[in-house]
């Protein structure tokens, strides 16, 4: 049994070693048991030859029960660049935050500010240490300080939580700033009070995964992102992730090789339904379009009815915002606004151009969506694509509907191009939608036997009138590109606006529709 | 026993399932019509359709349970 206990008698050797060796062997094996790895172990396998620089290694090293007071920080590489890291030790009285545990954070951080570097947040931590709250909590330095300076490096340099453990409470808030979160199934949990707390103070029973386990989170909530099924799984995640940004927001992220899309028996062309009623599912065409097995997809089980991810074409990240009509007929609802709005501005913060996928019949309506909110969500989705600056294509693929037209960043939102495949439908409804908004009191005044016959026509004209050749000899499209030639189209695009400059509006910010 | 629920609002517009049918997870138990759409309802399990809870042309709420699978 080996003691954490350090004193004065020991040699700098010993002292280097037992600090190394984290908290007590008991806290060693239950986390194993969890199937979670030590600290230093997840820092061996993020970094491409382990941490390179260590900082205040030896904090609280007197106190003698608290390794490095219970976080480790400092700099390594990942794909051959440089980022900052804090990674809890939850070997050390559960990864709680004392004075030095919260310091040694907020100098990372600044590390990272002066740096430009992204930031990485590894986190098993049961809180505050509450003995040392009036140290810790609520001074200039304390740990509100570590949000604040999060909320700066926002946009700035890439975030990114991959958590392990809990971060409860206050600590719930490092991933609620971060650009993305990875969470371990099992292990992960995020909550400002416990169960234990919720029993207590509101009456309610219920388990910790229920409250706040990973599987809730990146499929209810929505403040997990990735859900990984153990710890190699979400550190591997994050390399990957790491490698389709810049640095930070003055670099362009670094092209790859190019490779081919996957080959699939069926073409394009052949997969497309006639009937733009009918389901379709919106990856078959994603995996026509990008290089093979380039797609990294954000929050998958959150909101389905819309995809987000990244992506490369011709080796270069392009971020994918597409409507998924296999899932709640890729209707917009007031979650997929809101897991656009982030996804898009993740992308433009990281000069990571954006390409649209249409094919929407516009936002979900009725009093269950209205009581929700839908009008400021959706309008936090218009609000975040209409100020991305990127380079931004869309892609009518089949119906754009209404306000779905706008959120996808329809013609009247500057995008550098909207393009439409030859089965594309441009209009602020449907067909049948139309014909019963404008005639339905021509219809009911019809004898029955008349109806069908009067029906077919007005949809016959409302076709014409909305016909994609018509859309673009007005000029409203840009271009029809046929099905098979449309990853061609968007690669020598995205190379021609690469040049992009522009600003948006000069203001200190929006007021943002949240 | 696993519920098929409803992921949107909308109405029954057919019934692929019927009491008694095996089926696998993944197979529509439902499509529902809605905002012009025909929205598949999957089943999340495989089992027995121990029951359907709705009828062709029924209106359902986001959430309402379909059918039952044991």
């Amino acid at each position: 049994m080996k003691s954490t206990m350090t004193t004065t008698n020991q040699s700098f050797q010993e002292r280097v070693d037992t600090i190394k060796s984290g908290g007590a062997e008991k806290y060693h094996d239950k986390n194993k048991e969890k199937g979670k790895l030590f600290v230093r172990e997840r820092l061996e396998l993020l970094f491409d030859d382990d941490l390179s620089v260590e900082d205040a290694f030896f904090a609280n090293c007197q106190d003698g029960t608290l390794p490095a007071d219970g976080v480790v920080t400092g700099i390594g590489k990942i794909n051959g660049e440089q980022v900052c890291v804090m990674a809890n030790d939850s070997t050390v009285k559960a990864g709680s935050w004392g004075a030095r545990t919260v310091e040694k954070i907020i100098r990372i951080q600044e590390t990272a500010l002066k740096l430009n570097i992204p930031m990485l947040y590894l986190v098993d931590s049961a809180g505050a240490r509450i003995t040392d709250q009036v140290e810790m909590f609520p001074n200039r330095r304390g740990a509100g300080r570590i949000f604040h300076n999060q909320i700066k490096l926002s946009g700035r340099v890439p975030q990114v939580c991959l958590l392990f453990g809990p971060s409860a409470a206050g600590g719930a808030y490092i991933p609620a700033f971060c650009d993305i979160v990875v969470m371990v199934d099992g292990n992960a949990s995020m909550y400002l009070g416990s169960p234990r707390m919720a029993e207590k103070v509101i009456g309610e029973k219920v388990t910790l995964e229920e409250m706040g386990g990973a599987t809730m989170h990146c499929s209810v909530s929505g403040c997990g992102d990735v859900l990984a099924k153990d710890e190699q799984e979400a550190i591997s995640f994050c390399r990957r992730y790491l490698g389709y940004f810049p640095s930070n927001y003055s670099e362009r992220p670094k092209a790859k090789e190019t490779m081919d899309p996957r080959a699939f028996e069926k073409s394009l062309e052949e997969i497309i339904p006639e009937n733009q009623n009918a389901p379709f599912d919106m990856y078959q065409l994603i995996d026509r379009l990008i290089d093979e097995g380039s797609f990294c997809e954000i929050k998958k089980k959150f909101a389905p009815e819309l995809i987000t991810g990244l992506s490369r074409i011709d080796g270069k990240s392009v971020g994918i915002i597409a409507n998924q009509p296999r899932a709640k007929g890729g209707v917009l609802f007031p979650d997929s606004a809101d897991k656009a709005a982030k996804f898009i501005q993740l992308c433009d913060a990281f000069n990571i151009p954006l390409l649209f996928l249409a094919d929407i019949p516009g936002f979900m309506i009725g009093t269950k969506v209205e009581r929700a909110g839908i009008i400021r969500h959706g309008a936090k989705m218009l609000s975040a694509m209409s100020e991305a600056t990127v380079p931004k294509i869309s892609v009518i693929v089949r119906k754009a509907y209404g306000a779905g037209l706008y959120a996808m960043a329809g013609p009247a939102f500057e995008p550098d191009a909207c393009l439409a495949l030859p089965s594309a439908q441009i209009a602020v409804m449907g067909p049948e939608a139309a014909v019963n908004a404008v005639y339905a009191n021509k219809i009911a005044a019809l004898p029955e036997e008349e109806r069908p016959a009067f029906i077919k026509q007005k949809h016959e004209e409302y076709k014409e009138n909305i016909d994609i050749y018509r859309l673009a000899s007005e000029m409203i499209i840009d271009d029809i590109v046929e099905p098979n030639r449309l990853r061609s189209e968007l690669s020598v695009r995205f190379e021609a606006y690469e040049r992009k400059d522009v600003t948006f509006t000069h203001r200190k910010h929006g007021v943002y529709p949240v | 026993m696993t519920e098929v629920k409803a992921s949107m609002a909308g109405s029954v517009w057919k019934l692929v399932a019927a009491q008694g049918d095996q089926i696998n997870e993944g197979d529509d138990v439902a499509i529902l019509e809605s905002m012009k759409m025909e929205i598949p309802i999957p089943s999340e399990s495989s089992g027995t359709v121990k029951e359907i809870k709705v009828e062709e042309g029924d209106f359902v709420n986001e959430g309402d349970v379909i059918a039952i699978i044991e």
